[in-house]
């Protein structure tokens, strides 16, 4: 065999071996959704919605604090937190490209994202659970908000750096104010993008636990106070998995499923919309404005 | 009139509905989460107790985070005094030695002071070492090693075993001691007897200890263990009973009182209390709490005897209904 | 000659009122953007220290660090093993995600047919997309069986006699240990390391490669002698990254480490990490030193996280430049 031969081999048999590596990935990732879809589809049940907890030990009963819990909690954060890193992202976009330290915050904004979550809930509880005395559902919506926001600044400046300068250009030739020109056009332009963020930003959080552990800690009971301690769906997952009885685990499995649908088929819409509609209508009225033939 | 007391009925219920909130031992989570349940329904007031562990129950107890806390291991009076809080006992339970060995099945073994206390700091390390297998000649042990399952978490369980522990095997007092959290030779952290229960149940050579009913709810099968004058006892009703027979329950000193090691040839060795926290300095919350604590002591005890605890003694609820009076915090 | 005078107030009125409504604009999206970058990370560190003072003033530095006993009963809290866990299960799945999310980056951009490319990106997006519970519980129920009575015994029996590796594999297999933690853990971060890899890979001008080809380089040559060469600053920065986000893992390790206040002599023994002792600890930590304590770990992760996903940043930002035009 020619050296040659040799070398086209090895190059063939490590592009193999990378082939493998994809396919190692892919294992997992069947192997754990086809997991959940077996376990948790057998134990889904109208039920787990509408009925409440049974005592330790006794069969049945459903998870409606934790949904209903689950639900207000991260809406709350959505709340909260989209406004903030809605609006930081735009003043990293807008104003702040010029600024060497705007743009090392955003950096910093960017390394936030990975933090561990945990220590956020440790923050929280330090200002809004030891002062107040008790665990409290509004203190875990916060918790989920402050993570929130450094990942809604990010992609909220990635989605409003893609829009090209020459609307803002023409705008301005217009004589328009930059609030005008942020609110009327760029905004405008990069509203499908923004609107992926946030969803990415809810999916992230819907399957956060650690940050409620003890901030919104859990209840058996159904309650929509947020000065109370609330149920969340991970959070009670934790505690049903971590517990000796069967039935306690289905109910973990079926929530675990509906959780998971949840946050992929959100992630799934976001990058559907990232990637085809996203794009479209920019270049259709770039090519437009500068009069330019064909993409 | 009729009208006007059905309406009460319907709507006070929800009007007036109480919401108390308690955290702490999950040795009396089962028990508690039943009590709760059915003080709901038959007085729509919602009980909201977190199983965390009695180290939690202390913790949440203190800090005025909760209604009441719950905790098997007891505050001594002078730590109860410091913490400005109210002690009493609300129910007596066992911990049991359960484990799950796939080649014996849901045979009952002898266990002895000796072999636990060894198995726990990781000396005996199989299931046929020669000192389990001559407590045991009848049952063939296998060639297995054991796995040994503890808390992770600040437990009242761990408590009572380790206290029983210290009575019963003076290289345990000086290496290890007893607490709701203390550092274990050996073994694998589960949280809560919840998680104890799984950890053993999932295990294929696991052992630990938990509260009586998680071993019978979850078909484990519960070793006997040697009591104080030598004979095996299998924990049930009556030999808990027992154990508490002698009890001191003296108000005065915010009914602190150990059960493990009880004199008393059918006494299991193992068995303790779970004991409620209320806060002295906050008689409105305290008083909350003891609405539902007078209703366990009227109506709780059928629903503690079918999940294998033991009701408080007619006497001793009337002492602490005393005591509640004497610290203004009767319901 | 008045209307004249009236449209000119006009227009000075809608001026000055866009004026201030661009000031009080770039002042409140300021405000926000400051916040983010600034004054949170600040505002939680300085919590996280504020709370940790009665540890740090009782245990000092170094003696928090390599004190191994974890002792509430006693209040004293030295937080080596925990440290320990932590480092040791962060650098066990990087050495395993490591090689897995190259391969898969080489696999998206050198291999894969364009109609597949996004399949494979979409697949990996969504291994990340996973809530880390969902991981553990997984990780718990499903997995850990099988290590137990298949994977774990059948290493033991190959491996545990080889002289040095053979220690690593002592200790009975429950299945909840470093192994099984390091291997879920590697998988959750197989798709960061693969997407920062990936764009890495992405940034090496064409020309590049195209000059290897024309020398006649075999596609792997090309791989290993051109593209993995100038992206090393990046790929070198997504492993910190993956690091990074290791470290803050805390859900699967919970369900999956076995909760051993020890330093595990063993790979299938059980052990604990900063993470796992906050979220099981954090709620019962009955004394105000012991809270303290938990505090005090947590700011250390805190910092060590943040300097780690910085100097991961910086190392990327070093490739973008570098080949930026």
């Amino acid at each position: 065999m020619s050296r040659k031969t040799l070398r086209k081999l090895f190059s063939n048999f490590m592009l193999f071996v990378s082939f493998l590596t994809a396919a190692y990935g892919i294992f997992w990732l069947f192997w754990i959704l086809g997991s959940l879809f077996i376990n948790g589809f057998k134990y889904l049940s109208p039920e787990l919605v509408y009925l409440d907890p049974t005592p330790a030990g006794q069969e049945g009963g459903g998870l409606r604090p934790a949904f209903v819990g689950h639900l207000i909690i991260t809406s709350l954060a959505t709340i909260i937190g989209v406004p903030m890193g809605i609006m930081a992202g735009i003043y990293f976009a807008e104003y702040g490209r010029n600024s060497k330290f705007f743009m090392t915050l955003r950096q910093i904004t960017d390394i936030m994202v990975s933090t561990p979550s945990i220590l956020m809930g440790a923050v929280v509880y330090a200002v809004l659970v030891k002062p107040v005395g008790h665990f409290n559902g509004f203190s875990g919506a916060v918790a989920l908000a402050l993570l929130m926001l450094p990942v809604i600044a990010i992609t909220t400046d990635e989605m409003l750096k893609l829009v090209p300068k020459e609307m803002r250009e023409a705008a301005y030739a217009l004589g328009a104010y930059k609030w005008q020109v942020i609110k009327n056009v760029v905004m405008r332009a990069a509203k499908v993008g923004i609107m992926t963020g946030v969803i990415l930003g809810v999916a992230r959080i819907a399957g956060e636990t650690a940050p409620l552990l003890f901030t919104s800690f859990n209840n058996n009971v159904l309650t929509f106070d947020l000065k109370d301690p609330m149920a969340s769906l991970t959070v009670t997952m934790f505690n049903y998995v971590m517990g000796p009885y069967h039935y306690w685990h289905q109910q973990a499995w079926a929530a675990a499923f509906i959780l998971t649908m949840g946050v992929l088929l959100l992630s799934i819409i976001a990058r559907v919309l990232l990637h085809r509609n996203l794009l479209e209508p920019i270049f259709y009225i770039v090519r437009s404005i500068t009069g330019k033939k064909g993409g | 009139m009729k009208k006007v007391l059905l309406a009460t009925a319907v709507f006070g219920g929800t009007v007036l509905a109480l919401e108390i909130t308690g955290a702490g031992s999950t040795f009396v989570y089962p028990i508690m989460s039943k009590w709760a349940y059915e003080y709901n329904k038959e007085t729509g007031h919602k009980v909201n107790y977190q199983s965390i562990g009695s180290g939690g129950g202390i913790r949440q107890a203190i800090n005025r985070t909760v209604d009441f806390g719950a905790t098997d291991g007891p505050l001594t009076p002078e730590e109860v005094e410091k913490n400005k809080l109210l002690q009493f006992p609300v129910v007596i339970g066992a911990d049991v030695i359960t484990y799950n060995v796939p080649e014996i099945g849901k045979t009952v073994l002898n266990l002895d002071q000796k072999a636990v206390c060894d198995i726990y700091m990781g000396k005996i390390t199989k299931w046929n070492d020669p000192y389990l297998q001559q407590l045991n000649p009848n049952v063939k042990l296998p060639d297995r090693p054991i796995v040994v399952v503890h808390r992770s978490d600040g437990s009242g369980t761990t408590w009572i075993f380790t206290n029983w522990l210290s009575k019963v095997c003076p290289e345990w007092k000086e290496k290890v001691g007893y607490g709701t959290s203390v550092k274990w030779p050996t073994g694998v952290g589960a949280k809560g007897n919840e998680g104890v229960t799984n950890y053993v149940k999932r295990s294929q050579g696991g052992i630990g200890y938990v509260e009586y009913i998680y071993a019978k709810q979850n078909n484990l099968p519960v070793a006997r263990i040697k009591n104080r004058e030598g004979n095996f006892v299998e924990p049930s009703v009556r030999t808990i009973q027992e154990a508490a027979k002698h009890a001191k329950w003296d108000k005065s000193k915010h009914f602190y009182e150990v059960l493990t090691d009880q004199p008393g040839k059918d006494a299991y060795p193992i068995a303790g209390s779970t004991f409620i926290l209320i806060p002295k300095d906050q008689p409105e919350r305290a008083k909350k709490a003891n609405v539902f604590f007078k209703w366990v002591f009227e109506k709780g005890d059928k629903y503690a005897q079918e999940l294998q605890y033991i009701p408080m003694p007619e006497n001793v609820k009337k002492l602490v209904l005393e005591y509640w009076k004497e610290h203004g915090v009767a319901p | 000659m008045e209307n004249v005078a009236e449209v000119q107030k006009s227009i000075r009125e809608i001026k000055t009122r866009g004026e201030f409504l661009e000031r009080f604009l770039k002042l409140s999206l300021g405000f926000w953007a400051l916040f983010a970058g600034l004054l949170f990370p600040i505002l939680a560190g300085a919590i996280l220290l504020y709370e940790a003072r009665l540890a740090i003033e009782k245990f000092g530095f170094i003696h928090f660090l390599t004190y191994t006993n974890w002792d509430p009963v006693q209040e004293d809290f030295g937080a080596a093993t925990m440290i320990f866990g932590t480092v040791v299960s962060t650098i066990l799945s990087m050495l395993l995600a490591a090689p897995v999310a190259i391969g898969i980056a080489i696999f998206i951009t050198e291999l894969a047919p364009n109609w597949f490319k996004p399949i494979v990106s979409t697949a990996v997006e969504l291994l990340a997309a996973i809530p880390s519970i969902i991981y553990g519980l997984w990780g718990f129920f499903i997995l850990t069986p099988i290590m137990a009575t298949k994977v774990e015994p059948w290493l033991q029996d190959k491996l545990g006699d080889v002289p040095l590796i053979g220690k690593l594999f002592q200790g009975a297999p429950t299945g909840v240990d470093v192994l099984t933690t390091s291997l879920v853990l590697s998988i959750m971060i197989i798709p960061f390391m693969a997407a920062v890899v990936r764009d890495a890979f992405n940034m090496v001008p064409p020309i590049m490669k195209e000059s290897a080809y024309g020398l006649g380089a075999t596609k792997w040559e090309v791989i290993r002698q051109v593209v993995i060469p100038y992206t090393a600053s990046g790929i070198a920065g997504g492993l910190i990254l993956s690091a990074g986000r290791a470290l803050g893992e805390t859900m699967a390790v919970t369900f999956l480490a076995g909760n051993n206040p020890q330093i595990p002599k063993s790979l299938l023994e059980p052990f604990t990490t900063i993470t796992v002792a906050l979220a099981n600890q954090f709620t019962e930590a009955d004394t105000d030193v012991y809270l303290s304590a938990l505090y005090y770990a947590g700011l250390l992760l805190y910092l060590v996280s943040l300097t780690m996903l910085g100097i991961a940043k910086f190392m990327v930002l070093r490739l973008e430049k570098r080949w930026k035009v």
